[in-house]
Order: structure tokens, then C-alpha cells, then sequence
């Protein structure tokens, strides 16, 4: 197999079987999840949080007062990284473009100057926070196997992208190929690993929301 | 009723729901909780951090509950939940959890740990897991009617010595009474000024109000325990009280986790919505004084501030009602940095407090409240949580403060205007 048809195939039947095993994992685990379902709660609610579920979506994205000191590594870190891979992923030109190919949907790109920052910003974030990760107690104590590997598998699309974008070391066609094996592994793992926070936070940012906003401590 | 690991873990399995699946599912495993619980910042044991506490329910969901999990138990990969992991886990399941849900307000994916100990300390219970000094409260609670042992001729006692005190008729099983009042068995023994303030208080108001000689205890240690089915029982003898009597409104002491077991869990434990409504002091008072019928003089002068009780504000709603009666009567308010619904815990709820041996751990934790207190300069510490007061109290006396502690309705009482 030559480089070229190594590509064909990342961009073919791997593509394929990685977004459909990807799509499968996800909807189990959102049936595993919303599946145990729970109880009504029967105690009046007060009324004069509603929407708080929704809203805590998003807003617990902000450090609650006084965190940010006690963590700046933690939060910043995370910030960096899931900006920088959220502008590498959606506004890179030739991905949007491959978007538009399978969706038929497209919007404007940011300049690759840009996205090449956000991209080498998200790695260093990553190194940092895999160094906070090491260093403190905490979170040392908190880590198996699965932070690590998920570390890994996020950080393999990223360098891998940069390395192609690049033209670094090795052959592009090649690294373009690589580049997609490690997105699909990626999306592969997604559902079954810590990765699945990319759409359980939603869910469980929502529950907080609501158990609290009943009692009147909307966020 | 015996306890085994078996009814333990099949407990586990019936409290996992879809609220405590998406929580361990989104956990980054960040440890930004740790950050936010007393018992970490105050220690830097890490095994302290709020999620760590909930390992063994974790892995009860995993491998019960997804399917990577089941496939690593069929193949004999995953370490079952042992007693022996349970017993190590006690300490932290109950000795290092107020269940304040402060960790709440912080994780970055909402996990709610007060949500999960809550519910985890059901498998505890059950798997015979519990500390001594809540299991003799739970079990004193149902035989006697009260955690700390307390009767009815301690309470009519207490009636009676209130009644020679203020000249006030303290009614008993009165029909048709607007407010059933509850008291928590700290207020019996320690703090009889707190019906003193309520017949005070009510008689200013103009209301009918009553105690129910069935139903006078408002502490729930089945919910601290983790065993709903006694905590159900405690919750129906104040229902059935209420119900009987008539009344409009049951009136929650100032206990926190009292307000939490009959205000949240109470229908939730028996199953139904209450024909009555379930209001905390502190709500009545402030409406009260928004109807014009709290009529108070004079203020206190010495440097004020207030400790919000972690089931009162952060798990109860109540930020705004205690500022605006500590402004009726104090001139000299401060707040504590990192007020309302993020204060600290005093560090003696959930339980901990009956537990004798988290004493230690429990001053050790109270050196953030140390902390708060010292940086306010406040010369008077209010509250509206008997069992917070007792914690403070000691908390106080350990490190040699000389800080008074006042509940927030005796405080409101003392400024009543009189003969009105
Ligand atoms: S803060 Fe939330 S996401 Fe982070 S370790 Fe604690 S529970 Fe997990
Ligand atoms: S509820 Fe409070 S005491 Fe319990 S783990 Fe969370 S912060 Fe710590």
C-alpha cells in the first residue's frame, strides 16, 4: 500500500466505520445514562429560578469567586486547550471545507495563522496541564489509566495536524493519512472513555441546574 | 434488620439514576471539588476530595450500568465493592461530609456530590457501614421520638418554664392553628430561648400557632444516616400531626438539615405532596416583616456577622431573608468573604457532629471558619442553624475565641418592641 492509497483508505471505509461506531457509542451511552432515568421530585420547587438548568449549561463554564487563584493552572489550562481546539477543529479552512463535502454545510474560516496559534497554544495547554496533572496531589491521586489515555488520544489529532499543516518530518501525504487515523481513533474512543464529558457535561450541568434552581440557588 | 454487603450494594444499585450517571460520566477528574471542600483545604489529604469519596458507588454504576463495565466484570477484569473497602471508605463517607454542596457550586461539569453522599450513604447504611454515633441517634430517634433522646415532659417542661418567663400561653394540639411549630432537639436542651422568641414573636404578630405533642421533633437522622425508610417514618409522625391539626403552614426550626429532611426529602420519602406547606423561621419572620407585622427598636451596635448554614442558603434558597432581618436590628452588619451560597461549612453537618470520633478532623476543618471570622473583626456571630451554633461554639472555644454565637430569631426577638 502506497501513501496515496493509505490516504484513500483513512478517508474512505476508515472514516466510515469510525463515524458510525462513534455515532453508535454515543447514542448508547446517552441511553445508558438518560435510560436509568429517575424520580419526580415531589417537593414544591420555589419559582423564582426557572430556566436554571439551561442556564447552567453555560454558565458553569465561569470559576465560581475565589477559584480561579486556588486552581489558576486548572483553569486557564482548560480554557487554552478547549478554545484552541475548538478553533482548530471548526475554523481551519481545509476542515470546514471537508465539512461542507459531507454535509453540504460551510461557514467563513479564520486565518490559518490564527488557528496555527490556537492549535500550538491547546498543545502547550495540554503539556501544562498533564504536568498539573503529575504534580498534584490531587489530581494524581484522581488519574488511572483512562486520563492518561485520553490525554493521549486528544493530543495525537492536534500534533499530528500541526506536523502535517507543517510539512514536518514526515512525508505529507503520509501525515495527512496518520492525521485522520488519529481523528478517527479519537472518535472511536470518544464514547467510552472520559472524552464522553464532550456531551455528558451537558446533561449533568443541567441536572445541577435544576436540583439546585428547585431550591431557589439558581446559578 | 440485619446489614450485609449484599443489601449494600443491591441499595447501590437502586439509588445509581440518571442524574448520578451523567455525573460520574462527565467527571474530568479535575479535582477542582477538593478545592472547595473544608475537609481537603484544611487538611491536604487528597483522599478528602469530594469525588474520591464516592468511589465504591462509582464502580457499583460501571459495572452495572455500562457496558465496557459489564464486559471488564463478565471478564473477571473489575474489583468488586469488598466490606473491607466499604469499612475504610465510613470516614469518608460521613466524618469528612457535611454534605454542605459546596463542591456543587464549583465542579466544572455540576457534578452534585451532596446529591450522590446522600444517596450512597443509603448502600453504607444498609451493607452495616454507618458510625456507632448516628446509628444510636437514628435508632433513638425512632424508639424515643427524638436523636438526643428527648420526651414529651421535656418538652412540656420547657413550656412551662417559657411560660413563666414571658407570661405567654404556649399552646399544645391546638386545631386550626395557623402555624404547627417544630423544634429540634438542640433547641429543647440548649437553646429554650427559641420558643421564648416564637411566642413572642407570634403573639406580636397576631397568629395562631401551636406545638403538636405527636409531632415536635423536626430533625430527620434517618436522612443522615442514609436509611429512608426510618427517615420516612420521622417525617410521617410530623405529616400526620400537621395533618390532624389542621394547620396551614409547619414551621421548620432554625436546624438546617431539619428544613432539608421536611421542606425537600419529605414527600419525596413518603410519597406524596404535603396538604400543608413547609416553611422555614426564618421565611415566616421575613414575611412577617414584609407585611408590616415584625415591628422592632433598637440595634445593635457591636460589629455583626453572619454564618449561613450550608442547608439554609447553598441547599435551602433562604440568601436574602436573614440580611434582610439582620438589617432590622444591626447597625454594624459585615459580611464574611465568600458569603451565601458559597460560605463555609461549619464543618458539624450532615451528621458529623454526632459522630464522636470526626471530632478532630471536624476542629481541624473549622480552621476555615477561624479564618472568615477573624478577618471580619466581628465582635457577635449569628446564625440560624441550632446544630451550626453548637458546632461554632465549640469550634470557637477550641482555638480560644472569645466570639458570643446568637440565632438569628432570638436576636429579633430581643429587639421586639414591647407591649405591642
Ligand atoms: S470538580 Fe467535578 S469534574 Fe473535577 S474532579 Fe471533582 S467531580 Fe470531577
Ligand atoms: S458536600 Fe461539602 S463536605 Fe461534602 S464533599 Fe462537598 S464540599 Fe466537602
Amino acid at each position: 500500500m502506497n501513501h496515496l492509497d493509505l490516504l484513500t483508505f483513512a478517508r474512505g471505509s476508515a472514516l466510515n466505520w469510525a463515524l458510525i461506531i462513534f455515532t453508535a457509542g454515543v447514542v448508547l451511552r446517552l441511553f445508558e445514562i438518560l435510560g436509568l432515568g429517575r424520580k419526580a421530585d415531589l417537593a414544591k420547587p420555589r419559582l423564582d429560578s426557572p430556566g436554571s438548568g439551561w442556564r447552567t449549561m453555560f454558565t458553569r463554564s465561569l470559576p465560581p469567586e475565589g477559584m480561579l487563584k486556588r486552581d489558576p493552572v486548572t483553569y486557564i489550562g482548560g480554557y487554552v486547550f478547549h478554545v484552541g481546539l475548538f478553533l482548530g477543529i471548526f475554523f481551519f479552512a481545509p476542515h470546514i471545507e471537508f465539512f461542507r463535502s459531507m454535509t453540504g454545510l460551510g461557514w467563513p474560516a479564520l486565518p490559518s495563522a490564527l488557528v496555527d496559534a490556537s492549535v500550538v497554544a491547546a498543545i502547550v495547554a495540554l503539556a501544562a496541564l498533564l504536568a498539573h496533572r503529575l504534580n498534584n496531589p490531587v489530581k494524581r491521586m484522581l488519574s488511572g489509566f483512562g486520563d492518561y489515555l485520553a490525554w493521549a488520544l486528544t493530543l495525537l489529532p492536534l500534533l499530528t495536524g500541526y506536523m502535517a499543516y507543517h510539512h514536518l518530518f514526515v512525508e505529507y501525504t503520509l501525515m495527512l493519512a496518520l492525521h485522520l487515523f488519529s481523528v478517527e481513533l479519537l472518535l472511536v474512543c470518544l464514547p467510552f472513555t472520559k472524552l464522553f464529558h464532550t456531551f455528558s457535561v451537558f446533561i449533568s450541568r443541567w441536572y445541577n441546574g435544576e436540583i439546585f434552581g428547585r431550591k431557589g440557588v439558581a446559578s | 434488620m440485619s446489614a450485609t454487603l449484599a443489601k449494600g450494594i443491591n441499595s447501590f444499585k437502586e439509588v445509581l439514576d440518571a442524574p448520578i450517571a451523567s455525573f460520574f460520566s462527565s467527571c474530568v477528574h479535575c479535582g477542582l471539588c477538593a478545592e472547595a471542600c473544608l475537609f481537603y483545604t484544611e487538611t491536604g489529604d487528597p483522599k478528602y476530595t469530594p469525588i474520591h469519596k464516592l468511589e465504591p458507588l462509582r464502580r457499583v454504576w460501571q459495572q452495572e450500568y455500562t457496558l465496557l463495565g459489564k464486559l471488564g466484570k463478565m471478564l473477571g477484569l473489575s474489583k468488586p465493592v469488598t466490606d473491607e473497602e466499604l469499612e475504610e471508605w465510613k470516614p469518608l463517607v460521613y466524618n469528612s461530609c457535611t454534605m454542605c454542596s459546596r463542591c456543587a457550586m464549583v465542579c466544572p461539569v455540576g457534578n452534585d456530590m451532596t446529591y450522590m453522599i446522600r444517596k450512597m450513604r443509603e448502600g453504607m447504611a444498609a451493607s452495616g457501614h454507618a458510625p456507632a454515633g448516628l446509628v444510636s441517634a437514628t435508632t433513638r430517634s425512632v424508639e424515643i421520638g427524638s436523636p438526643m433522646g428527648i420526651r414529651l415532659p421535656a418538652v412540656k417542661a420547657q413550656m412551662k418554664h417559657v411560660q413563666d418567663d414571658t407570661g405567654i400561653e404556649i399552646p399544645m394540639d391546638v386545631a386550626g392553628a395557623e402555624y404547627m411549630v417544630l423544634m429540634s432537639s438542640m433547641e429543647i436542651i440548649n437553646f429554650p430561648e427559641y420558643l421564648a422568641a416564637i411566642a413572642r414573636i407570634m403573639k406580636q404578630a397576631g397568629k395562631t400557632w401551636t406545638l403538636c405533642s405527636e409531632a415536635f421533633e423536626a430533625t430527620n437522622s434517618g436522612i443522615q444516616i442514609g436509611a429512608s425508610d426510618i427517615a420516612k417514618v420521622l417525617v410521617q409522625r410530623v405529616v400526620d400531626g400537621a395533618e390532624k391539626l389542621k394547620v396551614k403552614t409547619v414551621i421548620s426550626p432554625e436546624c438546617g438539615h431539619a428544613f432539608t429532611a421536611l421542606r425537600w426529602e419529605g414527600p419525596n420519602l413518603i410519597g406524596r405532596a404535603y396538604t400543608f406547606d413547609v416553611q422555614h423561621i426564618l421565611e415566616v419572620l421575613d414575611d412577617f416583616r414584609s407585611a408590616g407585622l415584625l415591628k422592632t427598636s433598637g440595634f445593635e451596635e457591636a460589629r455583626l456577622t453572619f454564618h449561613d448554614p450550608c442547608q439554609i442558603v447553598r441547599r435551602g434558597g433562604l440568601l436574602d431573608q436573614p440580611r434582610n432581618l439582620l438589617n432590622l436590628v444591626a447597625k454594624n452588619y459585615v459580611e464574611t468573604k465568600d458569603h451565601g451560597k458559597m460560605n463555609w461549612c461549619c464543618g458539624g453537618g450532615g451528621g458529623v457532629s454526632a459522630i464522636e470520633e470526626a471530632e478532630p478532623l471536624r476542629l481541624q476543618a473549622f480552621k476555615v471558619k477561624k479564618a472568615q471570622l477573624e478577618e471580619t473583626g466581628a465582635k457577635t456571630l449569628v446564625t440560624a442553624c441550632a446544630n451550626c451554633r453548637i458546632v461554632l461554639e465549640e469550634g470557637l472555644e477550641h482555638y480560644h475565641m472569645n466570639i458570643p454565637v446568637v440565632g438569628l430569631t432570638e436576636l429579633i426577638a430581643e429587639h421586639l418592641k414591647e407591649g405591642e
